[in-house]
């Protein structure tokens, strides 16, 4: 099956993304408009700013039909701050911050503290097998809470929470797979 | 797990590309710059274009305000240290800002050595002119660098010329077989084993940012298209007419810098620019830019 993978290119580490999806040799289109959707079978919204993506995709009028496009099947993937954005609730944001509220999950900002928390760690994710993927998490979120019907992938536990979930077509994970060279997390959401 | 390790400190940078770092002087002016869509802020005392008009040392700002922006706001907060000065960086990383500019607009504190920033938690950025002294601070720990520019001019011409600087040296170098790249090692007074990695991959092995001069939306999607990754823009917000539009104007600029309809439209009924200096006006020992090696 041929498909085009969008990638929200407004701010933030979306070439990692896209480099990677290159070398499993899949099609991408970078996102910065509403007729960039067009055309793309699924949409990865990178790392970066949340309030700065989150801005542009209100200034530029990208959120309506974003939301509807998923309504309509087209699977999403948020990594960190494209997380943040997927969440119903976003704790510690700045008032009125735009977003998505597509996934019954409540996510937390900055929430293990400033960047000389960031950290990494082995991930043991059940779909993937072994070995675990190396998690890189920079002034990540943490995803507090999450409704019954969401399925928690990767749980750090007493030491960092929820950082990877699924519900139905959508993905949160609050580390940067794209950042390292394995690609499993990647070929995952292909299937989706 | 492990903290503060090399792709966390790189990492960082990497989710600031196709952003705007702006400069801040107050809580106030942080939460505009974060409300018109900066990836993060630089805390200071004085704006660039202040130091070069008061003169006298300039050196890190007082802690209290570097704290009272840290507290302002919710993006990265970032504030400069002396070059050299490795203890106003240690008093940087207590107080928890997300990375330290060594910069060469302060008044350097050693005119020799630059800072070990590999022996530092929190990530660094350091200014370089070339390529040469974008690798020897890479190779001293910087995660991220910036060229220089001229700061607090208002004047793009040195970041451009500091940029083309960078890029066509790279773009030399992956012209070179094995036996010139140790001459090219020498001649850039860097470590070979990062020469042969920057000619392989094309690029510096961390996010460049341009800074020093950048005072337009159109500036910016300029840099932008020459290459960088994203923007640093000092005196050219805050010294401007309508600090608030112009911060937004520059934001998108850098978003949708290779789109020239939306750029006409971003760029229209901003105010005033700040006012900004000829390069050849200025003495040679007040140029900032020559400040580092």
């Amino acid at each position: 099956m041929t498909q085009t993978v969008g990638i929200l290119s407004l701010q933030g580490d979306f070439a990692e993304h896209e480099a990677m999806l290159r070398r499993i040799g899949v099609a991408t289109r970078q996102v910065r408009l509403p007729e960039d959707l067009t055309g793309v079978d699924r949409l990865i919204m990178p790392g970066g700013e949340s309030t700065t993506i989150g801005k542009l995709l209100h200034r530029y009028d990208l959120l309506r039909p974003i939301q509807q496009r998923s309504a309509e099947g087209m699977p999403l993937w948020g990594t960190c701050a494209g997380a943040i954005l997927l969440a119903r609730t976003i704790q510690d944001g700045v008032p009125d911050q735009p977003a998505l509220h597509l996934m019954d999950i409540t996510v937390r900002r900055n929430g293990y503290g400033r960047q000389t928390d960031s950290f990494e760690a082995d991930l043991a994710l059940p779909m993937l097998g072994a070995p675990p993927l190396r998690g890189i998490f920079i002034r990540a979120p943490v995803i507090v809470a999450a409704d019954p019907h969401v399925e928690i992938l990767a749980d750090l536990g007493a030491h960092g929470g929820i950082v990877a979930a699924r519900q139905g077509t959508m993905l949160a994970t609050t580390f940067h797979p794209e950042l390292t060279p394995d690609d499993r997390l990647h070929r995952y959401f292909l299937e989706f | 797990m492990e903290k503060s390790t090399w792709s966390t400190k790189t990492g960082l940078a990497q989710m600031l590309k196709g952003g705007v770092i702006m400069d801040v002087v107050t809580p106030e002016q942080a939460r505009i710059a974060e409300s018109a869509g900066a990836v993060a802020v630089m805390a200071l005392e004085r704006v660039p274009a202040d130091i070069r008009a008061q003169g006298g040392v300039a050196r890190m700002s007082d802690p209290e305000l570097i704290q009272s922006i840290i507290e302002s706001v919710t993006i990265p907060v970032m504030a400069k240290a002396r070059i050299g000065h490795f203890v106003e960086a240690q008093i940087l990383q207590a107080l928890g800002v997300d990375y330290i500019d060594e910069s060469e607009v302060l008044t350097p504190a050693d005119d020799e050595h630059h800072i070990d920033k590999h022996a530092f938690r929190v990530p660094f950025v350091c200014g370089c002119r070339n390529l040469g002294e974008a690798l020897r601070r890479i190779t001293e720990g910087a995660a991220m660098i910036r060229t220089k520019g001229e700061a607090g001019t208002g004047n793009v011409v040195e970041a451009v010329r500091h940029a083309r600087s960078v890029y066509g040296e790279i773009r030399r170098l992956q012209s070179m077989d094995r036996n010139e790249l140790y001459t090219a090692a020498k001649q850039l007074q860097a470590p070979f084993e990062l020469v042969q990695q920057v000619a392989e991959m094309g690029r510096l092995p961390v996010v460049n940012f341009a800074a020093g001069g950048i005072a337009t939306p159109a500036d910016a999607a300029l840099m932008m298209q020459i290459g960088v990754d994203g923007v640093f823009v000092g005196s050219g917000i805050f010294k401007s007419g309508d600090p608030e539009r112009r911060a937004r104007a520059i934001v998108e600029a850098t978003t949708h810098y290779n789109n020239p309809e939306l750029l006409a439209e971003i760029s229209k009924d901003l105010g005033e620019p700040m006012v900004g200096i000829e390069i050849s006006t200025i003495p040679a020992e007040q140029l900032l830019a020559s400040r580092g090696w």
